[in-house]
């Protein structure tokens, strides 16, 4: 095959994976190409290798390994009755583009997913073809994501986590009935059923490796999902709800969002109108004080709105405070970490160091001042050595007072 | 620590590093000049890297002896840790301020639990961004491959901000042992030929040879999974500064991407998105619409559209394909040869045709042109789906318990894919409203068929039809 041939079929099979959120290579186990015959290696945290402009990380090769599908989901670019040029790489084709691009330190590894072609079965086979001839062949060491088709024979499913760091089944739509509507092919019990399959196979070779230390690993960074926001009626109350319920089901490690974004030849069953990208931002402070801040599904729910969703003009968090304003101010001097954890304004970062320095001594407003970035959102919820914001939090325009800019929205929570 | 503070000016000493980057040797001194006891504004500390003289330095005093006596300076892990990645920073202080704080830290234990004290906090900022540097140069440090006699060599030119090289190549070896590799900066250079490490002088950005075929690839990956409907250039800029930019292929890509983002989103949400706006609020705001909708292509042959008929709180909704010729002409849904035999046999079923709202999958007649006579032709399925907005918004609109399709092109615009008539007849599928989806041929099949097929096919529409009208019974 060509150069340009292949530069041809990337473009479409590039383009067509970039409505995948996920480009994680991180919480996988350690390896080395030491004492190997091939190249990789993984530390524990991924590396992102470049951004692009959409301000998204590329730490992997996203690519589909064929955008033809029998599929006809209404929100997908490669939907059958869609008019986008089609193209498919061979697994071999595959291995040699991520080999050479992991040798010259362009990537993590490789993120596989694509269209169904001939049987979801069948399908699923060349996954995992793909990255058996990476391993076994290649004794690639690097990274590996394996989108898994939920209606393939649940041993394929199964076997794709010996190859893979992560396993991931998009759930693609948060309710039942928009799954229905706009994913006429795909059903939530044999999505469910899939996730389920995964768990028990991540579960059980965590297990066995705790006996027996030569047991295969299966997926050690677990298994992920995707839901898109916005193209059905599912408020991010519904969305919150959903995730949680996924967490604890399945265990999932990640849950992402994609806002819906316009897509070339979509059908008219879409909104078409995209969401604001905030929303997906909120959605992913909401998922954060769930795992890093405490926060209950039920809670995060309570900073939504009578009509469900969460508000674009501040970050979920400070929404909480809001609704809850007895809850504060909270003693930075005293208080518990979970306490300090729900001021706004204090990462968990802010607060390690806080429960540290005051181990020292009493703090002043001046000393949390040099912890925290954002003192002028925390200040009206603590009390220090040497303040006391009286009555602030009842003053009916404390939220025109506090809440940020726009700009500063965007970092709060950024790592 | 002021304790031995005099009047005099005192005795500076000059504590020389041979290396810029090299913690083992900081530490021997460090250690040594504790146990003597030295306050830190008695020590310069220099490095050759640093290209700094210190003028009162240059007379004084070498390190001092410590007593045998001395206790073992004591420090805390939390500070080595810190201390060996901050001593790397390029920061010429970063000796005398890693000495201050160990100093410091002899008579308080406890002074990194400290975050908010100026020299812990200078200190955390250097190895936070050292750890940075690092971590950067683990992501944007690009091979380029070089056929030598002895085989491929991957080679790479680097900037780094710190002197970080050397603690950073065990990353590289860990990483691409099999290769042999080597990363050129202007500190200095590594190379790995696949067994053992070797340190080289520093190089110029020119020993790095360009032109590596496997970079235009690289380029369309990256300008392929850039979605231009979500510019955040910000984002980008934050995590990839443009101080790297130059060194990186991909970069050179972004002005044009950015620059074309707009234009590429448009084309798009153009190539087949169409805002319909909010949903109609009435049946005549419906109709009205579909007067002027040009959504599809069949909207654009001259046509008028359709508009379905009926209660508008009917229990039954009957959708069929699209209008034909007589309905076209007449303005109304199942006025031509199909449309009798659909009331010929819905009253044979019991079912009273005036009390089910009848309306078509498609609001526009298509058709190809035959002499005078207009024949029909199958919609494809995007125009189905196209045209699924409208009855959609009926059926927000009058909500019918059940909904009885007719043939092949109804039953997609229900349920959004296509299914079997034949295997998907005679049972009820629950929509998303939780209303009851019906499936049957469409009559006009029946009309093509003769013999004896055509009656095999009309007792199973007649029979389908029973079943919708049992239901019907049962739901009144
Ligand atoms: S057939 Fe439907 S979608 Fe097409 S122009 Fe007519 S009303 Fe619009």
């Amino acid at each position: 095959m060509s150069r340009t041939d292949i530069m041809g079929r990337l473009e479409i099979l590039a383009d067509a994976a970039k409505y995948d959120a996920s480009c994680a290579s991180s919480g996988t186990v350690k390896r080395s190409s030491k004492g190997g015959k091939g190249i990789g290696s993984t530390e524990g945290m991924g590396i992102c290798h470049a951004y692009a402009p959409d301000g998204r990380c590329i730490s992997l090769l996203k690519i589909l390994l064929t955008n033809h599908c029998v599929f006809d989901c209404h929100y997908c670019i490669n939907r059958k009755s869609s008019n986008t040029r089609r193209a498919r790489f061979t697994p071999q084709e595959v291995v040699d583009l991520t080999l050479s691009f992991y040798r010259r330190n362009y990537i993590e590894g490789l993120f596989l997913s694509s269209g169904i072609v001939k049987s979801s079965s069948h399908t699923m086979e060349q996954l995992i073809e793909v990255s058996r001839i990476l391993r076994e062949e290649h004794d690639f060491r690097g990274y590996i994501h394996l989108k898994t088709i939920p209606e393939a024979d649940p041993e394929l499913v199964a076997r794709a986590g010996l190859y893979a760091d992560r396993v991931s089944i998009n759930v693609e739509l948060p309710t039942v009935a928009g799954l229905t509507r706009l994913a006429p092919d795909k059903s939530a019990p044999q999505i469910e059923g899939a996730m389920g399959t995964l768990k028990t196979a991540i579960v059980e070779a965590k297990d066995a490796r705790k006996r027996f230390r030569n047991a295969p690993r299966f997926a050690p960074a677990g298994q992920s999902t995707q839901m898109i926001v916005g193209a059905d009626a599912a408020t991010d109350s519904d969305i919150v709800g959903r995730a949680s319920a996924l967490y604890g089901q399945f265990g999932l490690r990640r849950v992402y969002y994609s806002a819906f974004s316009p897509i070339p030849d979509a059908s008219a069953v879409l909104p078409l109108k995209r969401p604001p990208l905030m929303r997906e931002h909120r959605l992913y402070q909401s998922d954060w004080l769930m795992r890093f801040y405490g926060y209950a599904p039920h809670e995060v729910q309570q900073a939504a709105g009578a009509d469900g969703m969460l508000p674009l003009d501040m970050d979920p968090k400070l929404a909480w405070a809001l609704q809850f304003r007895a809850d504060f101010p909270v003693d930075v001097n005293r208080a518990p970490r979970e306490r300090l954890l729900r001021v706004p304004g204090l990462g968990v970062r802010a607060v390690n160091a806080i429960l540290a320095a005051r181990r020292q001594r009493r703090l002043r407003l001046d000393d949390v001042g040099k912890l925290t970035v954002s003192l002028g959102k925390v200040r009206p919820f603590i009390v220090a050595e040497d303040w006391r914001p009286v009555l602030l939090t009842d003053r009916a325009d404390l939220q025109s007072m506090i809440a940020p800019r726009r700009s500063e929205q965007l970092e709060l929570f950024a790592s | 620590m002021t304790a031995r503070q005099t009047l005099r000016r005192p005795t500076l000493h000059r504590a020389s590093l041979p290396a810029a980057d090299d913690f083992e040797i900081w530490r021997d001194i460090a250690r040594r000049l504790i146990r003597a006891d030295m306050p830190p504004e008695c020590v310069v500390w220099e490095s050759p890297a640093d290209q700094r003289a210190d003028l009162f330095a240059s007379r004084d005093a070498f390190l001092p002896e410590p007593p045998v006596s001395a206790q073992q300076p004591r420090a805390t892990r939390a500070f080595l840790q810190l201390a060996q990645s901050a001593v790397l920073h390029i920061d010429p202080e970063r000796f005398s301020l890693l000495y201050r704080l160990l100093w410091r830290l002899q008579s308080n234990h406890r002074l990194m639990d400290d975050k908010a004290d100026e020299d812990v906090r200078r200190v955390e900022d250097l190895a936070r961004q050292v750890r940075r540097d690092i971590h950067k140069m683990r992501a944007f440090v690009r091979f380029r491959v070089v056929e030598e006699p002895e085989g491929e060599r991957y080679v790479a030119w680097f900037e780094p901000e710190h002197h970080i090289l050397r603690a950073n190549a065990a990353f590289f070896v860990r990483r691409f042992t099999s290769m042999h590799w080597s990363i050129l900066t202007p500190r200095g250079s590594i190379h790995w030929d696949g067994e053992a490490l070797h340190e080289g002088p520093p190089a110029a950005r020119t020993d790095a040879r360009s032109g590596d075929p496997v970079e235009a690839l690289w380029g369309k990956y990256y300008s392929s999974i850039f979605n231009p409907a979500r510019l955040k250039v910000g984002a980008m800029l934050k995590e990839m500064p443009r101080k790297y930019w130059k060194n990186m292929p991909e970069a050179a890509l972004i002005p044009e991407l950015i620059a074309g983002a707009q234009a590429r989103e448009a084309r798009m949400v153009d190539a087949g998105a169409q805002d319909f706006g909010d949903r109609p609020k009435s049946l005549v705001e419906v109709g009205d619409a579909i007067v002027a909708c040009r959504r599809c292509a069949i909207g654009c042959n001259g046509t008028s559209a359709v508009m379905g008929e009926g209660p508008t709180d009917p229990v039954l909704m009957i959708v069929g394909e699209q209008p034909g010729d007589q309905e076209e002409l007449q303005g109304r849904p199942f006025v031509g040869p199909a449309g009798q035999v659909l009331h010929a046999h819905l009253s044979g079923a019991g079912i009273a045709a005036g009390r089910a709202y009848v309306t078509n999958a498609v609001k526009h007649f298509k058709f190809v042109p035959q002499g005078k006579r207009r024949l029909h032709q199958t919609p494809t399925a995007g125009e189905i789906d196209t045209c699924r907005w409208w009855i959609e918004s009926e059926r927000a609109l009058l909500r019918p318990r059940i909904v009885l399709a007719l043939g092949a092109s109804a039953a997609r615009s229900l349920l959004g894919k296509t299914v079997s008539v034949q295997s998907e007849r005679g049972k009820p599928r629950t929509l998303d409203d939780g209303s009851e989806l019906w499936i049957a041929t469409h009559p006009s099949y029946l009309l093509r068929l003769e013999g004896d097929s055509r009656v095999l096919e009309e007792r199973k529409f007649i029979n389908d039809l029973r079943s919708v009208a049992m239901r019907l019974s049962q739901l009144s």
